[in-house]
């Protein structure tokens, strides 16, 4: 006689706000947890990168080397390395002990938009406005990008990676799919210039925001729309676009300083959260735990599911 | 050290090979090279190298001269054992021997070489060089290579058969004869007294003399030494041979060994071979002055004193019978020695032979024939040469050389043929292609030209009469003028053939090469060009239009029908390699209208998606440890192919644009074609152009303010005149184009489109939004720069202005993104980033306002009004009297800069950051709003 599986847990979403982060960085371009989560990178306008332990609220380094402000950043799955990229056209490679630039790339035209690791840390992808994606070697020394993928017409404004798919979002309103297992590219036209994409979780579906304060659930196969989510603000800014931890919701940053949840299946809207007065610069949601970091203005918050007890309880 | 800490990173994908080196200690000196004489080789076993074994002539002392151990030799073949005997081996002269003398080296090579048998004998030099030249120009090279392996045998089929006869080298040929090997030596003890023997006694003493012989023994006659005629081309004295070694050492087949003392006689060859008969046929260099050799065989004889018997001492007379008596020129056969009916077989006779019982006729004797008067007894090698075009002249000047250019030999020569030729000799039809003639191609009237050109220049030649020029051709000339009329020019003598054939460059588009063809045979009439435009598509543009001509033009001109006999063999390539041809990926997008009406309706799937061929490249692959899903392909990306750069299918994605524009952008395309075109057509572009330029501010600044100005003069819908110039005249940097010769064939780019159409109303509305603010609110906007000025450091001057902007428009105003105008102003630069407010400190406006949001639309009403007043003149005064004010700006804010800078560096410094990277992204009108923002 089996138990029957104890049910799972309603999906929970950040409501509380517990910790925030005044970086002292100028405007936060993007902050970025780490792979498991406990960390988090945030990019600042004033040429520095740092790294926090959010829940603590501790800054933990700093580092400095860009030579324009730090648009975007990534870790590397063993917290060893990070990579980072911004206006001054670099994409740069970090120790994280020794806070030294490992290595930096040089070759994109323009401002570079967006970085990743893959998962084995062994290749950086970077988009840049310059309309490529470029593919960086970090295990040999060669300075030219391994490929260099053009196909998008306008400036790259995000990338995600999973184990075998590059995703690339572009202003040129496709989402391209780069599939490397099966040496396909597939390029969806959402018809207004993309902010962000992210895959889902089971790897099933691409979400894409898009200038048009619109977000949209395609299925990664086919390419049709599975859910469409509006509300909230976006038309003029690169404006993040988050899953939560278990796919059940849909997050996008606004313009009017909120930050919007959806239900993924229902597509309603489930929660507002009210953040600062700005523009929410940039949204990076925990990868296990309901968790969200955002940042507005100069700093960052983490917010929390209700049920979240802070051990100092300092957040206000 | 970071550095070294990658490098080590990256040592653990890298395989190595061999043995690292000793790291070196700290502070110990580097060693000493090693001198010279400790500069040893060692073998595979570990001995030291000789470079010459004992047997090579080399030698050197040491264990290692031994059998290669330090013991030393030991026996090996020992065996105690009362089963197996140790078996007594016979031991060669290889068990002496070390590897390197049986090495391909060595003096007893194991491995297999060419043998004297076969090796090649052509030695000489002239050989040499031909069979060399043949090599060179063989149809196989290489070929003759082959004779160096293969040769003949050395030994003749009669020397075998003589041999099986019973013959033997050094023998005589003939019967064997029973008689005194030699004659006997007079004793010169024996005095003969009274008076001497006749000669018939003599014979029979020698009979006599025979009794003391056994009596069936036989002896093979002697051999005979042919007369050598060779003539004497050396300086040496009469009689005197070289030596020879090969002649020496092994030659000695034919004769007698080598004797110093040259056989003047038979008898003193007689005497010599005769005097050692036990030796036989020595092989090698005798003789005391040179001791043994070292390939000789017998060396008992090195210390044989030359004794006096060798000579003769006595003068006497010569041998009865020789009748030259001491004269030394070669001898005579003596036939009568061998009467007709002896005989000449050596020993026994072969089975199923028999003696011949008639003698054979001697064999005629033809002379060589006379040489030519002019002979010349020196030959030179020339190349065979393969008949063809290049190789003609090379031919000719041989010819020359040679003194023999002669057109019979030509004609008469099977390799001076041409294929034509060879096939009218063989009676072959000719094959179909068009006839080979030039003068086929040319119209009547051509050829007409032609001959009457021929006649005159030989008139000219021979009496030098003035030729009169074709009357005809000059007309001809003075009628064509035009850019068309070039190409007809050019085309003349082709048409002819161009229409008739099947090729078809348009075939994609039946209804284009529909025109084509009516083009073609419009043409071929000679109809003037003005007449062919009504061939032309009548729906498109004049521009288009020429476009397509020029492209008709160059299609007829691209079939030349080669005048040779190979056309009608060989087919076009299918796709040319052609500065006309572009490399475009092989899927194309599928049309984006399509796309976007169906992004419009939510159809997404099938409609909105593209799938293409994607090579990722293997490193990449290998990266994410994922197969590989081309392991054939050597592409990267998307597959490509090449496509016709001026077809039209490539300007399938531009906008139709009417009919005035087009000449507008011809004539900007015309004036500025100095610059390059961007790579692809991108939003970016403008912003891009003006980031390379960010350094020198003013020109920037002049820029953006023209192109701003063009835009505004520009008016929605047709050009006017006036808007056309404004064009040309503000638009210099953008343009897109190419050489002078396909300027009409760029394409021009997607900004300039936009420029003119998308962008005008949006961009006058918002520059005149300012001039009106100007207007409205002068306090205001004064007071805002002058807080500016404060604020500010001089460098960021123009991000704050965006906050100026902000400040100027009514905050009050629900400002909301819906316009579709306003859309496609945010699309062309992207996302921006949002503003950066350094935390909070300079946070005062609503931040969610974007610059660029338009006013009501009420105002906007009102802006169109006065846009209408305004002339153009009035822009231009304007224009330099906001320079004006701009360069004062600047000063006044270097003074500020002083007195700020040590304010507040934090807030300074991010500020900064955000201008730089604001105006990269800054679109032109904006800045120049800023630029006005700032003035006011």
């Amino acid at each position: 006689m089996a138990f029957p599986q104890p049910r799972p847990s309603r999906p929970e979403l950040p409501r509380q706000r517990v910790q925030t982060l005044e970086c002292g960085q100028g405007a936060v371009r993007a902050v970025r947890f780490n792979a498991d989560g406990n960390y988090c990178l945030t990019c600042g306008s004033d040429k520095t990168l740092k790294l926090w332990n959010p829940h603590k609220g501790t800054a933990l380094r700093s580092y400095q080397g860009h030579g324009y402000e730090v648009l975007d950043a990534a870790g590397s799955f063993d917290n060893s390395q990070l990579c980072s990229c911004g206006a001054d056209k670099t994409v740069a490679l970090w120790d994280v002990a020794t806070g030294k630039v490992l290595r930096k790339y040089r070759g994109h035209a323009g401002k570079v938009n967006c970085v990743q690791f893959n998962e084995e840390a062994t290749i950086i992808v970077s988009g840049s406005i310059d309309s490529t994606v470029r593919c960086w070697d970090c295990r040999s020394r060669r300075p030219d990008p391994v490929q260099v993928l053009d196909e998008a017409k306008d400036g790259v404004s995000s990338v995600k990676l999973s184990n075998h798919e590059i995703l690339s979002g572009s202003v040129d309103g496709h989402v391209r799919r780069y599939d490397l297992r099966a040496g396909q590219l597939y390029s969806d036209y959402v018809g207004s210039p993309i902010t962000s994409v992210c895959f889902s979780k089971d790897g099933q579906c691409t979400l894409a925001a898009s200038l048009d304060s619109t977000l949209r659930l395609l299925d990664k196969d086919t390419g049709e729309l599975l859910g469409e989510y509006k509300g909230h603000r976006s038309t003029t800014y690169r404006l993040d676009c988050v899953l939560s931890e278990r796919d059940a919701h849909v997050g996008c940053a606004s313009e009017d300083g909120y930050v919007y949840f959806w239900d993924l299946v229902e597509g309603s809207l489930a929660l507002s959260l009210l953040v600062g007065r700005g523009v929410v610069q940039s949204l990076c949601f925990h990868p296990t735990l309901p968790c969200l970091l955002a940042a507005t203005e100069g700093q960052v918050q983490l917010w929390r599911e209700d049920s979240f007890q802070a051990q100092g309880d300092t957040g206000t | 050290m970071a550095a070294a800490e990658s490098s080590e990173s990256d040592e653990d994908d890298l395989v190595s090979y061999g043995t690292a080196l000793q790291p070196l200690p700290e502070g110990e000196r580097l060693k000493k090279p090693v001198p010279l004489q400790e500069q040893t080789v060692k073998d595979a076993k570990g001995r030291y190298q000789r470079f010459h074994g004992a047997f090579t002539g080399g030698f050197s002392a040491g264990y290692f001269n031994t059998v290669g151990t330090k013991e030393g030799w030991a026996p090996s073949t020992f065996v105690s054992s009362r089963q197996k005997r140790a078996d007594r081996t016979v031991l060669g002269p290889e068990d002496f021997m070390d590897e390197e003398d049986l090495s391909e080296f060595g003096i007893a090579p194991k491995s297999i070489t060419t043998t004297d048998d076969f090796a090649s004998k052509a030695k000489d030099r002239i050989k040499e060089k031909a069979r060399q030249i043949a090599g060179v120009v063989a149809a196989i090279p290489g070929t003759t290579a082959f004779d160096d392996l293969i040769g003949p045998s050395k030994i003749t089929i009669g020397v075998e058969l003589l041999r099986k006869m019973g013959w033997k080298e050094g023998q005589g040929i003939g019967p064997r004869v029973k008689r005194k090997p030699r004659r006997q030596k007079p004793d010169p003890a024996v005095k003969i007294y009274g008076c001497a023997l006749p000669p018939g006694l003599s014979e029979g003493s020698e009979d006599e003399e025979d009794e003391y012989q056994p009596e069936n023994v036989t002896f093979a006659p002697k051999d005979i030494m042919p007369v050598d005629l060779t003539p004497k081309e050396n300086i040496h004295g009469l009689g005197y041979k070289g030596l020879d070694p090969s002649q020496a050492l092994f030659g000695a087949s034919g004769r007698e060994h080598l004797n110093l003392f040259t056989g003047d006689s038979e008898d003193t060859s007689n005497l010599i071979g005769d005097l050692r008969p036990s030796k036989g046929r020595k092989l090698g260099i005798t003789g005391q002055a040179f001791g043994v050799g070292a390939l000789e065989e017998e060396d008992d004889d090195i210390y044989a004193t030359d004794t006096l018997s060798k000579y003769d001492t006595v003068l006497k007379d010569e041998e009865p019978g020789d009748g030259f008596y001491g004269w030394t020129a070669p001898k005579q056969y003596k036939a009568k020695k061998w009467s007709e009916g002896e005989v000449k077989y050596t020993g026994r006779i072969l089975d199923g032979f028999s003696l011949a019982s008639k003698s054979s006729t001697p064999s005629k004797i033809y002379p060589p024939p006379p040489l030519p008067r002019n002979y010349r007894p020196v030959h030179y090698f020339r190349p065979v040469i393969a008949d063809g075009n290049e190789n003609c002249h090379l031919q000719k000047v041989l010819e020359e050389s040679t003194g023999k250019l002669d057109s019979d030999m030509r004609q008469q020569s099977r390799h001076a043929l041409n294929a034509s030729q060879r096939r009218e000799q063989l009676g072959e039809t000719g094959l179909k292609g068009p006839a080979p003639s030039v003068l086929e191609y040319l119209s009547e009237k051509d050829r007409e030209r032609l001959k009457k050109v021929k006649q005159a220049s030989e008139q000219k030649m021979k009496a030098k009469i003035i030729p009169q020029e074709p009357q005809n051709s000059r007309c001809h000339s003075a009628s064509l003028d035009g850019a068309s009329h070039k190409w007809l020019k050019f085309l003349g003598p082709q048409l002819a053939n161009a229409g008739s054939s099947d090729f078809k460059p348009f075939a994609k588009n039946p209804e284009k090469q529909k025109r084509y063809e009516f083009f073609l045979k419009s043409l071929k009439q000679g109809e003037e060009a003005d007449t062919l435009e009504q061939y032309l598509d009548p729906n498109t543009t004049e521009w288009e239009q020429e476009r397509e001509q020029e492209e008709f033009f160059r299609a007829a001109t691209f079939y030349k029908s080669s005048n040779s006999a190979l056309s009608s063999r060989f087919t076009r390539a299918k796709y040319e390699d052609d500065i006309d041809k572009v490399e475009v990926p092989r899927d194309q997008e599928n049309d984006i209208d399509d796309k976007e009406t169906a992004v419009k309706m939510k159809m997404f799937g099938k409609l909105t998606r593209d799938k293409f061929e994607w090579h990722p490249e293997k490193l990449l692959c290998r990266r994410f440890n994922v197969p590989d899903p081309y392991p054939e392909s050597s592409i990267v990306g998307l597959p490509k192919v090449k496509r016709d750069k001026y077809s039209v299918f490539n300007f399938l994605t531009v906008p139709e644009p009417t009919t005035s524009v087009t000449q507008a952008t011809n004539e900007k395309v015309q004036q500025s074609n100095s610059l390059n075109k961007p790579k692809k057509p991108s939003r970016w572009d403008v912003s891009d152009k003006e980031k390379e330029k960010k350094d020198s501010i003013s020109e920037f600044i002049s820029l953006a303010r023209s192109k701003a100005d063009a835009q505004q003069q520009q008016p929605p819908v047709p050009a006017t005149e006036e808007g056309r110039t404004g064009l040309s005249e503000s638009l210099p940097a953008e343009a897109a184009n190419e050489d002078k010769n396909q300027e009409e064939e760029s394409k021009p780019s997607m900004d300039l489109f936009k420029a003119i159409f998308a962008n005008s109303s949006d961009e006058k509305s918002s520059s005149s939004e300012e001039e009106s603010e100007e207007e409205e609110q002068p306090a205001t906007s004064v007071v805002d720069s002058e807080t500016t000025k404060q604020v500010d450091p001089p460098g960021s001057s123009s991000s704050n202005v965006q906050e100026n902007v902000v400040a100027a428009t009514d905050p009050s105003v629900p400002l909301l993104p819906t316009s579709k105008q306003e859309l496609d102003a945010t699309e062309e630069f992207g996302p921006k980033l949002p503003p950066a407010f350094s935390s909070g400190c300079t946070w005062q406006q609503e931040p969610e306002v974007p610059a660029s949001f338009p006013g009501p639309s009420k105002r906007e009403k009102k802006r169109k009004n006065r846009q209408k007043h305004k002339t153009k003149r009035e822009h231009k005064h304007k224009k330099e009297k906001k320079k004006k004010h701009r360069k004062q700006k600047n000063k006044g804010n270097h003074k500020n800069k002083k007195s700020e800078k040590d304010s507040s560096s934090d807030t300074a410094d991010s500020s900064d950051n955000l201008c730089d990277t604001d105006t990269t992204g800054l679109s032109a009108e904006e800045l120049l709003r800023r630029l006005k923002q700032l003035q006011y």
